[in-house]
C-alpha cells in the first residue's frame, strides 16, 4: 500500500512538472482493495485491473520501472508508448490490461474463467470495476454468464461513491451493488475497502469458493476516492464533511493499528518500508526517465501476431516524382 | 457579442435552443452538476433546472436508446457522449434502432435526437480518447453526421441539428474547443445541414476537408500562397449527407483534388470523396486525386508516435504542392 501511495505521489509530482501528458487517475484511499484482493493470487490467476489499481500491477509482480515508463509513454513501458496510464497489461504476470470503456473487462474475465473451467485448471479470474461501471450492459452480461456457468471468477466492485462527479444515488437505486449478485445466481459480499484485513478475509472466501468449484462471487468494497476523478478535477461537487469523515479511515494507518494490536513494532516496520519504498520508486523514475521515446514507425508494431504479407503496391506519393508520367486515358 | 471559443459556441447553441423550445433537454454523464467533462453544458442546470438536464448512469446504450424513445414521442433529446470514443458502447442503438426507426414505421415516426460530444486526436488522449468515429456512421442511411470546424458553425449547425427531425451525430473536435475562437453575432440563425462552406477561395488546387483538419489545411494554404500556389479549401461541415455539388464545383474549377481528414485512410471519407470524383468528374481532373489522412493504425499515446500517425500541415502542404506542380 505504501509503495503504491508513494508511487502515485511521485506521478503527481511528475504531472506537476509537466512530464506526464495524459490523464492521471489516483487510487489514493483505495489502496487496500487492489493490494488485498491480489495478495493471495498466484502468477497463473489472471487479474483485470481498473484505472486506479496500481496496486494490482505491483502485487502481481510487474516491475515498477516498466510501470513508470508506461505512465510517461516511454519505450520501456508495458505498451511501449502505445497507450496511456494503466491501459496496459503483462499477461506473463497474469495482468490483463483494460480499455477506457468502463466495465468492458468483465466479459473478458468470464472468458478467462471459462478456459480455467473447461481445462480443469485451478485458477481464478479477478475483474475490478467501479460502481459507476456497474451501470453498463457489459457488466450485466458478464455476471449473468458467470452465474449460468458457475465460473471461477471474482468480480470486485470498488465502490468509491462517485463516478467522476456522479454520486452513487444517481447511478443506481440500491445501496449495495452486491445486492445484484442474487439476480445472477451468485453470492454477494460487502466489506470495508479501507480495511486491508477485511478485504483479505472477504476476498479469501471468494477465492476459496472459486477454487473449490463453487462458482463466482461479487465482492463489493466500500471506499472513497480521496482525490478528484483525475488530477485535473478539483472535485468541488463533494462536501467538506464527507471528505473529513473519510479521511479518518485511511487504509494505511488503519493497517498499522491492526499490526500494532497483534504485537508488531510498527515504528520499525514503518522505518524499513519507507526506506525500501523510496528506493524502489526512485529506481522506477530513473528507469522511466532514461527509457527512450518510441520512434514514429513503431506505431505500426504490435497490431498483429501474424501480419499478412500482402504484395507491395506503389503508394500515392510515388505518383509525384518531379517529372510525372503522362496520364493516358 | 464578444469573441467566443468553439466550446462557448456549443454551450450557447444548447442554451439558445433550450430557451426557444421547452421540448429540448440534455442527458449524459456528468453533464448537469459538473457541466460536462469539457464544460460544454456549464450553466444549463442553473438556468433550466434538473428536468432539462439529467446526469445519467454510465450507460451509453441506455442514453441513445432512451434518446430514441423520448424523441419518438415528441421531445428533442440531446445526448452527450463524454468522449465520442464511447459512442461504440451505444453502437447498436444508433445504427440499428435510431437509424431504422422511421424506415420500420413506414415513415410514421420522427426521431429528433442529437448525439454530440468531443471527438478527435492531437491532445495525447491515447487509444480511447482520440478516436474519429465518423466513418463508422457515414455509411448508415437514416443517420446524419455533422462536424463543425469553426465557432460560428458549431453554433449554427448545432442549432440546426437540434431542430432537425432525424437522428444527428454531432462531432465536436476537442482540439478546436479552446484553440478556435471568433466574434459571433448577437443573434444567429441555424446553418443549414448538408451544405458545405468555402473556407478559402483559390484556383490551383482544391482541398476538401472537415473538422479538426480545417485549421491545418488553411495554414498549409497560407504557406503555399507565399509560394504562388493558390489553394481553395472546402469545409464539408455535414458528412452525411455530403454536399457533392460543392465538391464538384471546386474540382471543376481547379481540376485537382486533395481530400484531408484526421480519421484513418482505409475506409475513411476521403476514399468516398475520391471515388465519387473519379466516377463522376473524371474529365474534369488534371491530376490523380490524393488523400492526406491519419495512418492505418491506432492513435497511440507517446507524442512521437501520435505525431507520426496524425496528418500534419507539412504533409498537406507537400501534397497540395505536388498536385499544383502536376
Ligand atoms: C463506457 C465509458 N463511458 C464513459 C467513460 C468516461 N469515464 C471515465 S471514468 C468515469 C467514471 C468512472 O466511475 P467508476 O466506474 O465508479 O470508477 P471510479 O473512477 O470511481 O474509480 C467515466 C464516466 C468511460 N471511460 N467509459
Amino acid at each position: 500500500m505504501k509503495l503504491t501511495r508513494e508511487f502515485e505521489e511521485r506521478i503527481s509530482r511528475l504531472h506537476l512538472q509537466n512530464k506526464v501528458f495524459g490523464g492521471v487517475y489516483s487510487g489514493r484511499g483505495q489502496e487496500a482493495i487492489a493490494v488485498g484482493c491480489c495478495a493471495d493470487l498466484g502468477p497463473q490467476d489472471v487479474v483485470f485491473p481498473l484505472h486506479r489499481d496500481l496496486g494490482v500491477f505491483v502485487v502481481k509482480g510487474v516491475e515498477p520501472g516498466r510501470l513508470m515508463a508506461q505512465i510517461l509513454g516511454k519505450e520501456g513501458g508495458l505498451s511501449r508508448g502505445k497507450d496511456s496510464f494503466l491501459h496496459a497489461g503483462d499477461l506473463s504476470k497474469g495482468v490483463f490490461g483494460g480499455t477506457s470503456m468502463l466495465g468492458a473487462t468483465l466479459p473478458v474475465a468470464c472468458g478467462a474463467a471459462l478456459k480455467f473451467k473447461l481445462r480443469h485448471e485451478p485458477y481464478v479470474a479477478v475483474a475490478f470495476f467501479g460502481e459507476g461501471a456497474s451501470s453498463r450492459g457489459d457488466v450485466h452480461e458478464a455476471m449473468n454468464f458467470a452465474g449460468v456457468h458457475q465460473l471461477p471468477v471474482v468480480f470486485v466492485c470498488e465502490n468509491n461513491r462517485y463516478a467522476y462527479s456522479t454520486p452513487q444515488s444517481l447511478q443506481m437505486a440500491v445501496e449495495d451493488v452486491a445486492e445484484r449478485a442474487a439476480g445472477y445466481g451468485m453470492k454477494g459480499l460487502v466489506c470495508s475497502g479501507n480495511d486491508l484485513a477485511a478485504v483479505l478475509e472477504t476476498m479469501g472466501r471468494a477465492l476459496r469458493r472459486a477454487r473449490d468449484g463453487g462458482g463466482p462471487t461479487l465482492v463489493e468494497c466500500k471506499t472513497y476516492r480521496y482525490r478528484g476523478h483525475s488530477e485535473h478535477d478539483p472535485a468541488r461537487y463533494r462536501t467538506e464533511e464527507e471528505l473529513l469523515e473519510w479521511s479518518t479511515r485511511d487504509p494505511i494507518p488503519r493497517w498499522e493499528l491492526y499490526l500494532e494490536a497483534r504485537g508488531r513494532d510498527v515504528a520499525k516496520v514503518r522505518r524499513e518500508t519507507e526506506a525500501e519504498v523510496t528506493r524502489v520508486v526512485d529506481e522506477a523514475v530513473a528507469f522511466a526517465e532514461a527509457s527512450p521515446e518510441p520512434e514514429g514507425p513503431e506505431a505500426f508494431e504490435d497490431l498483429y501476431a501474424t501480419p499478412l504479407a500482402v504484395p507491395e503496391a506503389p503508394e500515392g506519393p510515388a505518383a509525384f516524382e518531379p517529372e510525372p508520367p503522362q496520364l493516358t486515358h | 457579442m464578444p469573441v467566443a471559443t468553439y466550446l462557448q459556441a456549443v454551450n450557447l447553441a444548447l442554451k439558445e435552443e433550450m430557451r426557444r423550445d421547452p421540448d429540448v433537454f440534455v442527458m449524459g454523464e456528468d453533464v448537469a452538476v459538473l457541466g460536462g467533462a469539457f464544460k460544454a453544458t456549464e450553466g444549463i442546470l442553473d438556468e433550466f433546472g434538473p428536468d432539462r438536464i439529467i446526469d445519467t448512469p454510465i450507460s451509453e446504450a441506455l442514453l441513445v436508446g432512451a434518446g430514441v424513445g423520448a424523441a419518438s414521442l415528441g421531445l428533442r433529446p440531446i445526448v452527450e457522449m463524454q468522449f465520442m470514443d464511447f459512442i461504440s458502447c451505444g453502437f447498436d442503438q444508433l445504427v440499428n434502432m435510431a437509424a431504422t426507426a422511421r424506415y420500420r414505421h413506414g415513415g410514421g415516426l420522427r426521431v429528433p435526437l442529437v448525439v454530440r460530444g468531443p471527438t478527435g486526436a492531437g491532445v495525447h488522449g491515447a487509444l480511447f480518447h482520440s478516436q474519429d468515429p465518423e466513418a463508422w456512421f457515414t455509411r448508415v442511411p437514416g443517420l446524419k453526421v455533422v462536424a463543425p470546424a469553426t465557432a460560428r458553425d458549431a453554433r449554427g449547425l448545432l442549432k440546426a441539428a437540434i431542430r432537425d427531425d432525424d437522428p444527428v451525430i454531432f462531432l465536436e473536435h476537442k482540439r478546436l474547443y479552446r484553440s478556435v475562437k471568433e466574434a459571433l453575432p448577437d443573434e444567429q440563425e441555424p446553418e443549414p445541414l448538408g451544405v458545405a462552406r468555402l473556407a478559402r477561395g483559390g484556383s490551383d488546387v482544391s482541398i476538401v476537408t472537415y473538422g479538426g483538419t480545417l485549421p491545418l489545411c488553411l495554414a498549409a494554404a497560407e504557406r503555399l500562397a507565399a509560394e504562388g500556389v493558390d489553394v481553395e479549401v472546402l469545409d464539408l461541415r455535414t458528412l452525411l449527407p455530403m454536399d457533392f455539388a460543392a465538391i464538384a464545383r471546386t474540382v471543376g474549377k481547379t481540376g485537382k483534388l486533395l481530400a484531408v481528414h484526421e480519421d484513418r485512410r482505409t475506409g475513411g471519407l476521403g476514399g468516398e470523396i475520391l471515388a465519387r470524383v473519379v466516377e463522376d468528374l473524371w474529365d474534369e481532373l488534371d491530376a490523380p486525386p490524393r488523400r492526406v489522412t491519419a495512418k492505418d493504425t491506432h492513435t497511440p499515446f507517446a507524442p512521437t508516435l501520435e505525431a507520426f500517425v496524425l496528418p500534419s500541415e507539412d504533409e498537406i502542404a507537400d501534397a497540395a504542392r505536388g498536385l499544383a506542380a502536376y
